[in-house]
């Protein structure tokens, strides 16, 4: 009995001494590492949207400008250009390009390859000239994002269809689910074939999908898109869900398509015909 | 049990030396792909599956072909099929340990491969995927493995490995099923686009892989003093014959509504496939001989004298599951792609490291067979001899 109350005693003793040091000894951490959690700041000049989409004025752009857009996307993007002359110094053992496995964001297409379900014969003329301008379409239904087995490729709620290159385990099953051909796999290092690296970016590496993130990075800090600020007006970006938005006033005044509709996926990249 | 996999003839040392030469020469070429990324095989923007994805889709089928010997053996007591229920269920382990390597091989990151784990997405097809192959790789090994152990100790098995049985069934059928569904819930994918594309998987399954098991049991004859037994390869070919006939009406359905309908998404896959579009045609002649093989392979099983002729048996079983690997390998990945969903046409063929990794792949899952194999029979010599 006496034994086992002095047990108890010394137990409930250490176990007081024990409660109290435990705020001391935390008030004594964090005093000596300074506040450990990080700041979020938000960048007052972000530019927001319920639902981003955008407009793409098809009569505007010539073969010049397909080229300019494409260029100024995946020049600030690092997007890799299988043409560039390796640097063999740096890349010493660099193995000749297949140029199918290359890597595009947004580029030109015929009119009947961006619209196969629209092929006609009789096709007003001018439409097999134009060059259509293709990218991610941000579908708000996107298939990509439903496959995606690691939640890499993510829907925002802006609707823009991230990819996290840091989670991707290089499956390719979001490839076989677009509809659109929109996204690209490194199937090897990409860096040897970008001429400058843009800091502003990340590079990628081999092994992970990619595709166009809608400038997300640029919208944050208040900036448009790539595309948009090198298409002489030819592409507009805005809120869908905003009836005065930019995009909306568009698509109130032309008739406009978007590619293969009848799947349901609901594009946000509309064109002007 | 393993200790028997380390005694064996001469014979049995130089196939496993054989085959660990060949796992080694994959080995080296897959760190080169380790290293240098997917840009060593034949895939590209257009193909962004290949060679790899197709032989894991064919293995799947190959390991719940099994089951055709664990529903008859058990849900029906066919006794006739005691003996081999033990090569079934081990046939699918060495099939599904062979369908993870493909996709271990398949990935551009395989390191990060746990992310699917420490963020398991429910919407992907590809997590209920992962689920099944391991839950049916793990059944089959624990159920044959307690089994032949059983059967060696001459007691009956565990009362606890029956539901587990029971439970193998689903799962076989569900291994399949779900690898269908990866392909057939794409929207844009007009050629996988079909609700007849997880029966015909299972079909092809089901004739491709009791027709291998019918070929193991020759080489099991040839090779050991264990009989499988004539008549139950003979009901296993019987089997096969059923199967194989529901996968080619099934196909026969899929022409139909895609040439009656008449739809181009739909249509120009199966014209790549079978006539060439466009003038691209490198598949054609591989498809045309799939199905001749499978089509005179039925022909032959159907027949009665033909069926029960010795020699000629795995001869057609030997052209259905080569014709069921064209139909499945080759021709089902390459056919979603081709044309792309741009209707541009990129053809793809496999590089001559790509195929080396595979044999690798091949390499590994026989050498899984062999040693489960070698315990199976050399446990059924002891037990009858």
């Amino acid at each position: 009995m006496e034994q086992s109350r002095r047990r108890f005693l010394k137990v409930a003793g250490i176990a007081a001494i024990g409660l109290g040091a435990a705020p001391a000894i935390n008030f004594a951490a964090s005093d000596s590492h300074g506040p450990g959690a990080a700041a979020k700041v938000k960048n007052e000049a972000a530019l927001h949207a319920e639902r981003w989409g955008m407009v793409i004025d098809i009569k505007k752009i010539d073969d010049t400008l397909a080229r300019k857009i494409s260029m100024a996307c995946h020049l600030h993007h690092n997007v890799p250009d299988f043409t560039h002359e390796v640097d063999t110094q740096l890349y010493p053992k660099t193995r000749p390009v297949n140029h199918k496995q290359e890597i595009k964001w947004i580029w030109k297409e015929k009119f009947h390859y961006a619209f196969p379900d629209k092929e006609d014969e009789f096709l007003n003329e001018k439409f097999h000239h134009l060059p259509f301008m293709v990218l991610c379409n941000h579908c708000k239904n996107a298939p990509c994002v439903q496959a995606c087995p690691t939640q890499a490729t993510f829907s925002r709620e802006d609707g823009i269809v991230m990819m996290d290159y840091h989670r991707c385990i290089g499956c390719r099953f979001c490839m076989a689910a677009c509809p659109y051909g929109s996204r690209s796999f490194n199937f090897r290092d990409p860096r040897p074939f970008i001429d400058e690296t843009h800091p502003d970016f990340p590079t990628r590496s081999k092994g992970v999908v990619e595709k166009c993130n809608f400038c997300a990075e640029r919208l944050a800090k208040g900036e448009q898109p790539h595309c948009v600020e090198a298409s002489e007006g030819a592409i507009v970006v805005g809120d869908l869900e905003d009836p005065e938005s930019d995009v909306r006033k568009l698509l109130k005044e032309h008739y406009t398509i978007r590619r293969k509709q009848s799947l349901g996926t609901e594009p946000s990249v509309y064109y002007i015909v | 049990m393993l200790e028997i996999a380390v005694k064996g003839s001469k014979k049995y040392w130089v196939w496993i030396i054989f085959l660990l030469i060949v796992i080694g020469i994959g080995k080296l070429a897959y760190l080169d792909q380790f290293f240098n990324g997917l840009m060593i095989t034949g895939m590209s923007r257009d193909v962004s599956w290949g060679f790899y994805i197709a032989n894991f889709t064919f293995l799947v089928g190959v390991a719940a072909g099994g089951v055709m010997v664990v529903i008859p053996y058990y849900l029906h007591d066919y006794e006739k099929f005691h003996r081999i229920t033990i090569l079934g269920e081990f046939l699918a382990v060495a099939s599904l340990v062979m369908c993870l390597l493909f996709i271990i091989v398949d990935l551009g990151q395989p390191v990060r491969m746990l992310n699917v784990l420490l963020y398991p997405s429910p919407k992907s097809m590809l997590f209920y995927d992962m689920l099944v192959l391991n839950g049916y790789l793990f059944l089959n090994i624990v159920i044959g493995w307690k089994v032949l152990e059983a059967e060696r100790n001459q007691v009956e098995p565990p009362a606890w490995t029956k539901p587990l049985i029971y439970l193998s069934i689903p799962f076989a059928i569900g291994i399949h099923t779900v690898t269908a569904y990866l392909y057939c819930g794409l929207p844009g994918r007009g050629f996988w686009l079909t609700a007849i594309l997880a029966p015909r998987f299972l079909a092809s399954a089901f004739a491709a892989g009791p027709a291998f098991l019918i070929i193991l049991c020759y080489i099991i004859r040839k090779f050991t003093k264990f009989d499988p037994g004539w008549e139950a390869m003979q009901t296993l070919s019987k089997i096969v014959c059923y199967a194989i006939i529901a996968n080619l009406f099934f196909f026969l359905c899929e022409v139909f509504v895609v040439y009656y309908s008449n739809i181009p998404g739909h249509k120009t896959h199966l014209q790549y496939l079978l006539f060439g579009y466009h003038g691209y045609n490198a598949l054609v002649p591989w498809m045309w001989s799939g199905f001749i093989m499978m089509g005179v392979g039925a022909v032959m099983l159907v027949i009665p004298r033909l069926r029960s002729n010795y020699v000629l048996l795995p001869v057609a079983c030997a052209m259905i599951f080569i014709g069921a690997w064209i139909d499945k390998g080759l021709g089902m990945i390459s056919g979603g792609f081709v044309p792309s969903p741009l209707h541009h046409v990129t053809e793809y063929a496999p590089t001559g490291q790509e195929i080396i990794i595979t044999l690798g792949v091949y390499a590994a899952g026989f050498l899984v067979l062999t040693i489960l194999y070698k315990l199976a029979t050399t446990v059924k010599e002891e037990v009858n001899g």
